[in-house]
């Protein structure tokens, strides 16, 4: 296997397309950067000028409205210059190959690729062809590919973890639902391990369980009451419309009163566990709305923590 | 033209026959080795010193692209190929634009195959229509037209039914039926082995029961029919102890394995390289180690090159968009040697399963060395190291996994029906 292509020689952080492999201070360093983007948010002027004259380029060939947005307000933030480009309806309609799309951007002059795409691995397919092609000034960050990782999210989890949580090494943390298809499960699996979370368990249904899932450290369970019991944190994962009925699961109402947070199974968590959510929410699927807006629920703090974390994110691979 | 290739090193594995000795070719057919024939006047030498010479060799799955699909190689560029491999026989299977399930189609291929005249093409027909799985070819008229075996190349049957009819109907006639095992529902709309890899990387996964219940599935109507079916492309250490038990119970099969998975795993595919996407998937260590075995003990008969030249378009996509397939025609012979001198198989024994044991399965009469048999020979340094590189591939795909691996085993000398056509 060749080295981690997301790193440069000097061992910086050149491109974001997966935390496996991310050294913990690596991690620790993108966390620290973040936390003076926070309160910038909050001043009468959200601007820093770190990527004053970059062009970052939103490339998403599969919808999203969220991680979209978010990219863009932080690119904004750092007075960079967005262009969004919708690739679904554009130019792969017309058959242009994705390297072709790379090409024609770069010819623009971009900067900086933030990239959605329904097949894993196609940011690393982006970035070894810039490199292959002698433009290893231009950056890619991954903002979700197919099933693979989504790191940006991965580190905004843990960023909100450490928020509420301090040390990630006395934690008991459970990622609950669909981790088979979950991008964002693996890129927080990968985040959480690294950073020495002794205790990671994902609780699904077998159905929605990748094969040899244990490989990735993590410990797994069917039973979500027995699997809550002691957690400190739990992330509810997202489940798609399209697999609620059918051959993974009979039905939204079966997987609810199975895999469901409501506040019943909640209170078998520790009395200050936190509930985490990647967003979009399905209220009545995942998660019970007295949950989702209780108390324990940091779910929207974990929106405002993704744009500093993708602040820091942008300014520090364009600054490698 | 009398040729003497000289003070060889002649290995022979349908006599087990290994010695340093002259050949001597007279015209299209081998006149003699060791001493000359009487009366002989050799009017060229070939020298072979330092060199193996042996039957040329035999690849039960070569795609050569045509028809339709020549943007991606030609008959011209892939036979070159074949003969820069020192393969003077190949297998070609029916996956091509139209598939060969018509007459015209096969003769149009032969035809074109011997006027290039650069090795021998055995076409493999359709099984069905458009290799739909619905309606069987005309057999008959398609083995006329010189197809030797019949297969649905890597597209499944759904229809179990359809496949019992396949092989009833087939076997009526005696024409050979080949499979690759994979259940379609299991293998759908995935592009890896279902494990750690898979899983780590977030691709579509394939299992092994893809392949079990497949073997399962075929072992049952084999034995129900009688009907011998050739297994093409094992991938898995379960298919292997399948196939072992099948045999022992005397079913009529035989088996193949391309040289990919007797040398790479799913580890292989690193950060998505979409070089490593392969048909079938490349799977665990375990696997790989259990196929490499399997040939050594006899289980499986045959190594392929499973050769699938694929054009720079095709691979540089995404891992699971990119399109499966490697160049290996010229790679078959290092890759058998490669896997002879880790396994400890002699180099005769590794000869025969590129040689005498591919033949066996095509129903082409033994290779050999002997008194009277066409001269279709390989005559190559076994100790040459070279480079796998873009440049050095005559095949027009030029996309194979091994690139910049470094490989012990050169083809000096390629010689069909008595021909030079390949030295180098």
């Amino acid at each position: 296997m060749t080295r981690n292509p997301q790193l440069n020689r000097n061992g910086e952080l050149t491109h974001l397309l997966t935390l496996e492999g991310l050294p913990a201070a690596v991690i620790t360093h993108i966390l620290d950067t973040a936390e003076p983007f926070v309160s910038i948010a909050e001043r009468e002027v959200k601007k820093v000028p770190l990527l004053r004259g970059k062009a970052m380029f939103n490339l998403f060939f599969e919808n999203s409205t969220r991680t979209r947005t978010t990219f863009e307000i932080a690119a904004k933030r750092l007075s960079a210059d967005v262009i969004n480009l919708n690739i679904g309806v554009s130019s792969t309609a017309k058959g242009e190959t994705l390297l072709d799309t790379v090409d024609n951007l770069c010819a623009m002059n971009a900067d900086l690729f933030v990239v959605r795409h329904a097949q894993s691995g196609a940011p690393h397919l982006i970035a070894s062809h810039l490199t292959a092609t002698g433009r290893a000034h231009v950056h890619v960050v991954n903002a979700g590919d197919g099933r693979h990782a989504h790191p940006t999210q991965g580190l905004l989890d843990l960023y909100t973890i450490r928020h509420y949580k301090k040390d990630f090494r006395e934690l008991s943390v459970a990622i609950v639902g669909d981790v088979l298809h979950s991008r964002v499960a693996r890129s927080l699996i990968h985040g959480l391990t690294t950073m020495q979370v002794p205790r990671v368990r994902v609780i699904a249904p077998r159905t929605l369980l990748p094969t040899a899932v244990e490989a990735l450290g993590v410990e797994v369970m069917n039973d979500m009451r027995e699997g809550l019991r002691g957690c400190d944190v739990i992330v509810m994962l997202r489940l798609q419309n399209e697999r609620m009925k059918g051959a993974l699961l009979p039905s939204a109402g079966e997987y609810f009163k199975h895999y469901g947070l409501t506040a019943e199974k909640l209170a078998l968590a520790k009395p200050d566990a936190i509930v985490m959510h990647p967003g979009p929410m399905n209220r009545g699927v995942e998660i019970d709305s007295p949950v989702a807006d209780g108390s324990r629920s940091v779910i929207l703090p974990q929106v405002t923590f993704g744009i500093a974390v993708r602040m820091a994110v942008l300014s520090i691979v364009a600054s490698s | 033209m009398k040729l003497e290739i000289r003070n060889g090193r002649l290995i022979d594995p349908a006599r087990a026959l290994d010695r340093v000795a002259s050949l001597f070719i007279d015209d299209n057919a081998i006149a003699g080795s060791g001493e000359a024939p009487r009366g002989w006047r050799t009017e060229r030498v070939l020298d072979a010193s330092g060199c193996v010479v042996c039957p040329g060799f035999v690849d039960l799955s070569a795609r050569l692209r045509e028809p339709g699909l020549e943007h991606k190689a030609t008959l011209d560029s892939e036979l070159a190929a074949a003969a820069a491999g020192g393969v003077t026989s190949l297998a070609c299977p029916p996956d091509t634009d139209p598939p060969l399930d018509e007459p015209g189609l096969v003769q149009m291929l032969k035809h074109r195959a011997r006027l290039i005249g650069l090795a021998h093409v055995y076409p493999v027909g359709a099984l069905t229509v458009g290799l739909k799985g619905t309606t069987l070819t005309e057999m008959g008229q398609l083995a006329e037209a010189g197809c030797v075996a019949f297969s649905q190349a890597d597209v499944p049957f759904h229809d179990t039914l359809m496949l019992l009819r396949a092989l009833q109907y087939a076997g009526t006639f005696g024409h050979r039926v080949w499979l690759r095992p994979q259940d379609h529902y299991l293998a759908h709309g995935g592009v890896a082995h279902d494990g750690e890899v898979a899983t780590r990387l977030g691709l579509p996964a394939i299992p092994v029961a893809a392949e079990t219940i497949a073997l399962s599935r075929i072992f049952g109507l084999v034995r129900a029919t009688g009907v011998g079916v050739h297994l093409s492309r094992l991938s898995s250490a379960e298919g292997v102890a399948m196939v072992r038990a099948a045999k022992a119970e005397g079913l009529p099969i035989t088996c193949d394995v391309d040289a990919h998975h007797l040398h790479l795993c799913d580890v292989d595919i690193g950060w998505f390289d979409p070089q490593a996407h392969l048909v079938p998937p490349l799977r665990s260590t375990r696997d790989r180690d259990a196929l490499q075995r399997g040939v050594a003990d006899g289980t499986i008969d045959a190594i392929c090159s499973d050769h699938a030249p694929v054009d720079d378009d095709g691979k540089q996509m995404p891992f699971g968009e990119a399109e499966p397939g490697a160049s290996a025609l010229e790679l078959l012979l290092p890759l058998t040697l490669k896997w002879a001198a880790a396994a400890g198989v002699a180099l005769g024994d590794a000869l025969a399963c590129i040689t005498t044991r591919p033949a066996a399965i095509l129903g082409l009469a033994a290779p050999s060395l002997a008194d009277g048999m066409a001269a279709d020979l390989c005559v190559f340094d076994p100790v040459s190291h070279w480079t796998v590189q873009r440049d050095a591939l005559r095949s027009q795909g030029k996309n194979t996994p091994f690139l910049g691996l470094e490989v012990v085993g050169r083809v000096r000398a390629t010689l069909l029906g008595g021909r030079v056509v390949h030295e180098a």
